[in-house]
């Protein structure tokens, strides 16, 4: 992310280095109820990523002056497990990064739920990053809006996230750990899907206007693919009998 | 936060007013929807930083000072020195702001402003490199001094501001020699952020506190002549068409402001 470095070849023959084309999108799987003691919860794997997210509430809101009268109040917690980074063991507890991810990720949710619906209460999103390979903050998007529909918590729309940007200057979809790590842009964004509006985007690195045009349409049309895997997953787990799958880490 | 009814009530009259404006071609305080307002940017009133800017954007305060100090470099990146930034709201800056250790709000202020300048890649940063195990750090510690809207332009004002303005300190056996320094800090490019929000179906620049207010949605795009440097959108949505338009006006306030800084 912006530490760009000529000596990192990220293409090969057109292809990147896992094989995939520009606009490939990594392997992805999502697990819905998987977690008893949560309103609703579920369980991405995209590629060497893998976020569990469980939801509580609508309950009463604490501390009680916190409370809106009005509407629900979202919180958001993202949190990566201290054994989740390639690198060195991480220190357990909130730091800078979760904490604006933990900011940016509730405002997603905040445009989405239908908070008047649910007055003096508080909803609670737990993300916890378990294994972490580049792009954990849109796959906790991801998996934070199927977990907030396997809770029953009704919003306007279903969003799905993914991260684009640009490596060994090429345009691409979906950037993974050594791509983040050497290419010249990361760009995480999220979209409603009926409506195609932006809920969530970030940017570091550098891009021209037109790169960044490109990276957003490449964005739009992999958030379509978010789309059908999210829906198929919740159609599955409501479609055959409750805890007839195992579930799998 | 709850609010009170009061709040909601005031806050809801104020944007009925507004919109009236709005339909006039003009904001409350008279400004352009793509207009910023006043800038005036003070470059080294502390003495004992190594740079320092105070930024004033109309109300809004905001001063930056840097210190420069050698540190063990990142393990893997053992000849790059380090940037570090954070930002502080007292609450001399607003009311409602808390004393304590940094909140989101804070953080999120302080990790926009570092990203644009990191991104923009403006400072080298294998030119700070002193020896094995030793590299210059630079700190940028961002102080709100009063808080009338867009903080996050004015800091990122300041930082780069306080940055033309810096000087390498003189590094002796590893350490730096305190007041004496080896010329300027050279920078390569001049990123700097420009918030829009969206109220009621107009977009403005650079807003004050009470359009802040009743804002709908928010984003901050910092720039260099040529790029997009860094991206944070804040509450609410917005479509590919609007983001376009932001990008415009972020060019466009930020190459003005870019010409300020060079005089």
């Amino acid at each position: 992310m912006g530490n760009a470095n000529p000596n990192v070849k990220l293409m090969k023959d057109g292809k990147r280095l896992d094989g995939r084309s520009s606009t490939d999108i990594r392997k992805i799987r999502i697990e819905v109820g998987i977690l008893p003691n949560a309103a609703g919860s579920a369980f991405i794997e995209w590629g060497g990523n893998k976020i569990i997210c469980g939801v509580q509430g609508p309950r009463e809101c604490i501390p009680k002056h916190g409370a809106d009268p009005y509407k629900a109040v979202v919180k958001c917690r993202y949190m990566m497990a201290p054994f989740a980074s390639h690198d060195e063991h991480g220190r357990s507890g909130p730091n800078r990064r979760s904490n604006e991810l933990s900011k940016v990720i509730r405002e997603v949710f905040e445009s989405l739920i239908i908070t008047e619906a649910f007055p003096k209460t508080q909803i609670d999103i737990y993300i916890e990053v378990l294994q972490a390979e580049g792009g954990t903050r849109v796959a906790a998007v991801t998996v934070a809006a199927v977990a907030l529909s396997n809770a029953g918590i009704p919003m306007k729309d279903m969003v799905s996230a993914v991260a684009v940007g640009k490596a060994d200057g090429e345009v691409i979809a979906d950037l993974s750990r050594e791509e983040d790590n050497f290419g010249q842009s990361d760009v995480p964004v999220a979209f409603s899907n009926r409506d195609g509006n932006i809920l969530l985007l970030q940017m570091d690195g550098l891009m021209t206007r037109g790169e960044l045009g490109k990276a957003m349409d490449i964005a739009q049309e992999s958030s379509k693919k978010l789309y059908k895997l999210q829906t198929d997953a919740l159609k599955e787990y409501y479609e055959k009998p409750h805890g007839a799958k195992k579930f799998q880490l | 936060m709850g609010e009170e009814f009061k709040d909601i009530v005031l806050h809801q009259m104020r944007k009925d007013m507004m919109v009236k404006t709005f339909k006039t071609g003009q904001r409350f305080d008279g400004r352009k929807f793509d207009e910023l307002r006043p800038l005036e940017i003070q470059k080294g009133n502390i003495h004992t930083a190594e740079a320092s800017s105070l930024v004033k954007l109309g109300l809004t305060q905001v001063l930056v000072g840097i210190k420069f100090d050698v540190l063990t470099p990142f393990a893997d990146r053992p000849d790059e020195g380090v940037i570090m930034s954070n930002a502080e709201l007292s609450p001399v800056a607003s009311p409602t702001f808390e004393t304590g250790p940094p909140d989101e709000n804070s953080i999120e202020l302080a990790r926009v402003v570092d990203r644009g300048i990191r991104s923009a890649e403006c400072i080298n940063l294998k030119s700070l490199f002193i020896e094995e195990g030793k590299v210059l750090a630079v700190f940028i510690d961002i102080y709100a001094l009063n808080h009338a809207g867009n903080l996050v332009d004015a800091a990122s004002i300041a930082a780069i501001a306080a940055l033309t303005d810096a000087k390498m300190p003189k590094v002796e056996n590893g350490k730096i020699v305190r007041g004496e320094f080896t010329g300027k800090l050279p920078l390569s490019s001049l990123p700097v952020a420009v918030t829009s929000i969206k109220c009621s179906d107009y977009w403005l620049v650079d807003p004050s506190l009470e359009e802040e207010y009743v804002k709908e949605s928010k984003i901050t795009i910092a720039t260099t002549d040529k790029h997009v440097c860094a991206i944070q959108k804040g509450k609410g949505t917005m479509t590919r068409k609007e983001l376009d338009n932001a990008i415009e006006i972020a060019f466009k306030r930020g190459d003005d402001i870019r010409n300020v800084l060079k005089h």
